[in-house]
Order: structure tokens, then C-alpha cells, then sequence
């Protein structure tokens, strides 16, 4: 601590170069921010799969239906003890950039399924009983104003018109991954309406009494079905997400190529600016040596420049991307849980240090081994 | 007293059979030869000779800044040339206080915080360094430029913060490369007398490399080095600059 005040002096002599060099560090953390909050977002149906879930759809694809028949037979199958189902509606609210997702739920069935959703009792009972209720996330409730008892027109996308709904209940949950902007309505309303697809349902979702029944129960499920018009795929809820997000690609590996190439950059430039400041500096670091600093004392010096550095450009390069997610997710409904989580955070800041570290190894052992006869005559 | 002979026993600094070689392009050059230095504790003694005659280097085998090819150097009964990096970096914060001909001060560091520098290497506390460095100041005339940066003192001034910095924590021995090589007569006079006073007054013992007779007569010793070999003491007041020597 008592060398601190020359550390701090010693970066603010060049104040271009330390501020360009915090700037890396900052434009390279905001963009470490982002990207995990991108693949936080794009993987958020994996992290909140539920283990003792299996998710049915049609073997064909997801777009493909099922029969709502299906139900009574899939419970038959042994270790099943709930199933529901839900069918994509796609609607948006008066502008397709408003778009958020949506979509019928068996109302008998759904809250069996998914526990984790908490009502007030009042208002899932509102909702059973109004054939055009709906509920709706706290976040929606929040990015449109709307509040319970609320009429809202949805415009179909699949079927034709505009569908209106009536705000009957606002789901909680002690989960903030799972409160993305989502609706559930009637399923019974939709089939009423619909003119095509009557009887069908999007998929079915299926509660077993046992997370190390899940493969099994699937399999079982997929054969009841087979040879069948409408066979099914049976997986678990979390292989499901998983492979939904895949949809897109290996976002796991794009990031990680992204984030490496930058990170390697970033140590290169950090590197020779700092190689670039001790090499001016060796006729000072020279004398520190002779008035007795040790060479690890300055090899700590050189090393604690570089992590400062890091460790304010990280911060805010962090601090932005907190800020910019704040602002919920910019592309108006593919990234729905659109959340920089403190865990990440802390990771990034971690990483900053280690590539200020990194950066600042070579010219501090570069410092820690400078000859004082040496860098005295160079004056 | 001070002798080149190696007959000498129990002086401060103890030299014997100093050999120091350098490479440079695959050529060896021997910079010192055989050297014998004897110098009690409170002696001044200016080196004086031509360019590469090895005054600097000499200085910088006393300091523990370099490492003798061959030879010993005896401080305090301490041979200095097998001590570790790490112990020979402790042992000249506590024994020796160095003085360049370019000053060497810290310039992001005020006059105050440069002189403190050496007592930020000891366990003294934040308020035991402040008497430390103003006591230091106020010994080099300096107390009204504490808070002067180097870039607002005068190369006179520079200087004597630089003596600060180097007696600011109390060591036995300075060593002055050309503390005056850089200065005009009157501000290197100052100089002069500031060291002087110090070996003097304090009973500092002093090694003063220089090529200027005038700073060599403020010595009680003057040592002519030529060739790596210490020829013998220098006539007071009549050593001038030896054959090919060059004034800066």
C-alpha cells in the first residue's frame, strides 16, 4: 500500500496512453457482457428445465401438431403422473415489434406441470372462469402498462384477426430466470375459434414420478405412438431447450471463439503498452533498485500498473454492459431472458484481472530483472 | 585513514584483490585489476582519473550494484559480493546512499515524495518518515521546494533533493558520481559543501568520483585510478585531469 501513490503517478503520466489502454479493457468487457448475456438469454430454457420433465412433440418438427387425444394415452404410460399441453399462437399487440411470446395452455392441467408458477388464489380462479382470461409475466405487465381486469387485442399471426384477452392474473415466482414477457390464455378459446388445426395441439408436457425414469418413460412414449399418423419425439425438457437453442448454432462455441480471439488481442496491445512504459521507465526502475527496492518489490510494482489498468477498464466495461441489459432485451422478443447475472459479472471482472496479469507478466519480470549498472548508463 | 597497499585491517571498507571484467562483442576488458582499497569509517576520498578507468565501476562494486569477477569487498566486516539479490537490496538500504551526476529523481514525484522514497523500504511509520524527509530537506536548504516536481527546481535544486533522497535514511556511506558533472561552477560550489558538511558534520564516509580537481581538493583523500589500477594519492591541489581525459 505504501507503494500505491507511485503506482497511481506512474499511470497518470501518460494519461493518452493509460485511458486507450483502460478503453480496450472496456470495450472488451462490455463485450464479453453482452455476449453472455446473449447466451444466458438463448439458453435460459435449459437452465430452467425442469429435471423430472420430458417435453412431446411431433417427430416431423415442433410446427408440426399433435391430437389432444394423445393426453388421456400418454398418462397411461407407467411413472407418468401429469401431462398437459400448450399450442404457439404467435399473436402480437399493435405492432409486430411488440412481439413477445404467447400461447394457449390446458387450464386443467398446466399448473400441475409447472408448480414453480405461483397465483394468487383469486386470480387463477378469475382466469379459469373467463373463457378469454389470461395471465400474463410481471415483466410484460411492466413493459405495457397493463394491470388486471386490462383488455388486450392480440393480432394473430397463425389464425386471422385480432383476438382480444382480459388480464385475469399475474403469475410470481421465486425463479427471476423464468419471469420473461409471456401470456397463457384458453386453449378451449383458441380451438373454439380457430378454423384449421381443430383437435390438435402444438405439444404435450409430461411430469414422471422419477428424474431416472425420464429416458425410459420417454421411450416408452414414443413407442406407444409409433406407426401412428402423428408419431411423437419424447426428451427431456432440458435436451428439448437445448436443442432448441441449438437451432441457431454452437452459441457456446461462437462465443467462446468470439471472447478468446478478443481476450488474445487484448493481452498483445496491453502487453506492448506496458513493455513500452517500462522501457521507458528502466532508468527510474534502475534507481528504486539501488536505493534498495527488491526485484520481486518491483516486479509486484510493474504487475499491480497492469492490473489496475485492467481492473478499472474491466469494471467499466462491465458496469456498461449491466446498464446497456437493463434496458431489457433489444431485439423485442428473441432474447427474452435478456439478464446479465451476477455470477457472470464476477467472472468478467475475474478474467480482466487475469488478462492484466497476463499482459503485465513479461515486462515486470522484464523490470524484475533489469541490471541497475545497465540501465544507469543508458541515461 | 586510507590505504591501497592491503595492509590495512579492520577499516570500514575492505578491498582486496578487486578484479572486474566486462565483455563487450566477444572482447574481454579488464576494468579493474587487482585492487586494494583500505578506507576508515568518516574518510572522503575522491577517485579521479581518465574516462574508463573504472571510478564508476569501482563505485558501483562499493554500492553492491555490480559483482567483482574476482576479489573481495569488505564493508563493516560484511563481505558484500556473495550476498544474495535480495539481501544485497536490503543492505544498501540500510548502508549506502547513492548520488548521480543526472540527479535520477522520480519526475512524478515531488521533492517531498522522491526523498521519501528510501523510507518506504523501512517499517517506520507515515509520521516517523515525514520528520525523516523534512530533516533531510531542511539539511540540503530545500524546505520551502517540498512540494516542488523536479521539472520546477533548478539543476542546483535537483541535486540537493537527490542528496536528500540518498542521506534521508541515515546510511554510512555515500557514493557521488560526478554530483557536480552537470552543474555550473557556482550551483556545483553548493554541492560541494552540502557534501563537505556531510562528511564533516556527520561524520559520513564519502567516495566522490570526479574529473574536476577543484571538486577533488574538498577530499581529505584523492586516489588516482588509471587503467583499473589505483596508482596512489593524488598530490592535493595540483591533481588535474589525467592524460586523455575529457571534461564533460
Amino acid at each position: 500500500m505504501k507503494f500505491l501513490h507511485l503506482i497511481l503517478v506512474n499511470l497518470r503520466r501518460k494519461k493518452t496512453r493509460t485511458a486507450l489502454t483502460i478503453g480496450s479493457f472496456m470495450v472488451a468487457l462490455f463485450l464479453f457482457g453482452v455476449l453472455m448475456t446473449i447466451k444466458t438469454a438463448l439458453g435460459s430454457g435449459v437452465d430452467v428445465a425442469g429435471a423430472n420433465r420430458l417435453v412431446v412433440r411431433n417427430r416431423v418438427s415442433l410446427i408440426q401438431p399433435l391430437p389432444i387425444a394423445y393426453r388421456d394415452r400418454i398418462l397411461q404410460v407407467p411413472h407418468v403422473t401429469h401431462a398437459t399441453f400448450a399450442t404457439w399462437f404467435g399473436g402480437y399487440y399493435q405492432d409486430m415489434k411488440n412481439f413477445f411470446p404467447n400461447f394457449a395452455i390446458d387450464v386443467g392441467s398446466y399448473r400441475s406441470v409447472y408448480p414453480e408458477y405461483k397465483f394468487p388464489e383469486e386470480q387463477w380462479r378469475a382466469f379459469v372462469e373467463d373463457r378469454e382470461g389470461c395471465v400474463i409475466s410481471p415483466p410484460l405487465a411492466k413493459k405495457f402498462g397493463w394491470k388486471i381486469g386490462d383488455r388486450i387485442p392480440l393480432t394473430a399471426t397463425i389464425w386471422t384477426g385480432t383476438w382480444e384477452f382480459n388480464v385475469r392474473a399475474i403469475y410470481n415466482t421465486d425463479r427471476k430466470e423464468l419471469t420473461t414477457p409471456e401470456l397463457w390464455f384458453h386453449y378451449d378459446y383458441l380451438d373454439e375459434r380457430r378454423t384449421f388445426f381443430k383437435g390438435l395441439v402444438g405439444w404435450y408436457v409430461v411430469s414422471v414420478d422419477d428424474p431416472g425414469n425420464a429416458v425410459s418413460v420417454a421411450a416408452a412414449i414414443d413407442e406407444r405412438f409409433g406407426n401412428s399418423p402423428w408419431e411423437t419425439k419424447a426428451e427431456t425438457e432440458k435436451a428439448f431447450a437445448a436443442g432448441f437453442a441449438n437451432q441457431i448454432g454452437n452459441i457456446r462455441l461462437l462465443i467462446l471463439s468470439i471472447g478468446s480471439v478478443v481476450f488474445f488481442t487484448l493481452l498483445l496491445v496491453t502487453g506492448n503498452t506496458m513493455a513500452s512504459a517500462i522501457r521507458e521507465r528502466s532508468n527510474e526502475l534502475a534507481v528504486l533498485k539501488t536505493i534498495g527496492m527488491n526485484d520481486s518489490t518491483v516486479l509486484v510494482l510493474v504487475m499491480a500498473e497492469s492490473v489496475i489498468v485492467a481492473a478499472m477498464g474491466g469494471a467499466a466495461g462491465l458496469l456498461l454492459a449491466k446498464l446497456f441489459t437493463l434496458r431489457g432485451d433489444p431485439t423485442g422478443g428473441m432474447l427474452q431472458n435478456f439478464y446479465f447475472a451476477p455470477r457472470f459479472i464476477a467472472l468478467g471482472f475475474a478474467l480482466a484481472l487475469a488478462a492484466g496479469a497476463a499482459a503485465g507478466i513479461l515486462p515486470a519480470i522484464g523490470a524484475m530483472r533489469l541490471k541497475i549498472v545497465d540501465a544507469l548508463r543508458r541515461v | 585513514m586510507v590505504r591501497i597497499d592491503g595492509s590495512g585491517s579492520g577499516a570500514l571498507v575492505e578491498i582486496r584483490s578487486l578484479d572486474k571484467k566486462y565483455r563487450r562483442g566477444g572482447e574481454e576488458i579488464d576494468v579493474l585489476r587487482g585492487l586494494n582499497l583500505d578506507v576508515d569509517q568518516g574518510e572522503f576520498v575522491a577517485f579521479m582519473g581518465p574516462s574508463g578507468s573504472g571510478k564508476t565501476t569501482l563505485l558501483n562494486l562499493i554500492g553492491g550494484l555490480d559483482t567483482p569477477t574476482a576479489g573481495t569487498v569488505r564493508i563493516a566486516r560484511e563481505e558484500i559480493s556473495g550476498l544474495s539479490g535480495r539481501r544485497l537490496a536490503a543492505w544498501r538500504a540500510r548502508n549506502i546512499g547513492f548520488i548521480f551526476q543526472m540527479y535520477n529523481l522520480i519526475p512524478v514525484l515531488t521533492a517531498f515524495q522522491n526523498v521519501q522514497l528510501p523510507l518506504l523500504l523501512t517499517g517506520l511509520s507515515k509520521s516517523e518518515r515525514r520528520a525523516h524527509v523534512e530533516a533531510a530537506l531542511e539539511l540540503v536548504g530545500l524546505s520551502d521546494r517540498a512540494k516542488h516536481y523536479p521539472r520546477q527546481l533548478s539543476g542546483g535544486q535537483e541535486q540537493r533533493v537527490a542528496i536528500a533522497r540518498a542521506i534521508v535514511a541515515d546510511p554510512t556511506i555515500l557514493l557521488c558520481d560526478e554530483p557536480t558533472g552537470d552543474l555550473d561552477r557556482a550551483s556545483g560550489d553548493e554541492i560541494l559543501d552540502i557534501i563537505s558538511r556531510l562528511s564533516k558534520e556527520f561524520k559520513k564516509t564519502i567516495f566522490l568520483v570526479t574529473h574536476d580537481p577543484v571538486a577533488a581538493k574538498r577530499a581529505g583523500t584523492q586516489l588516482l585510478l588509471d587503467k583499473g589500477t589505483l596508482l596512489g594519492r593524488g598530490a592535493e591541489g595540483s591533481s588535474g585531469p589525467a592524460p586523455g581525459d575529457r571534461r564533460r
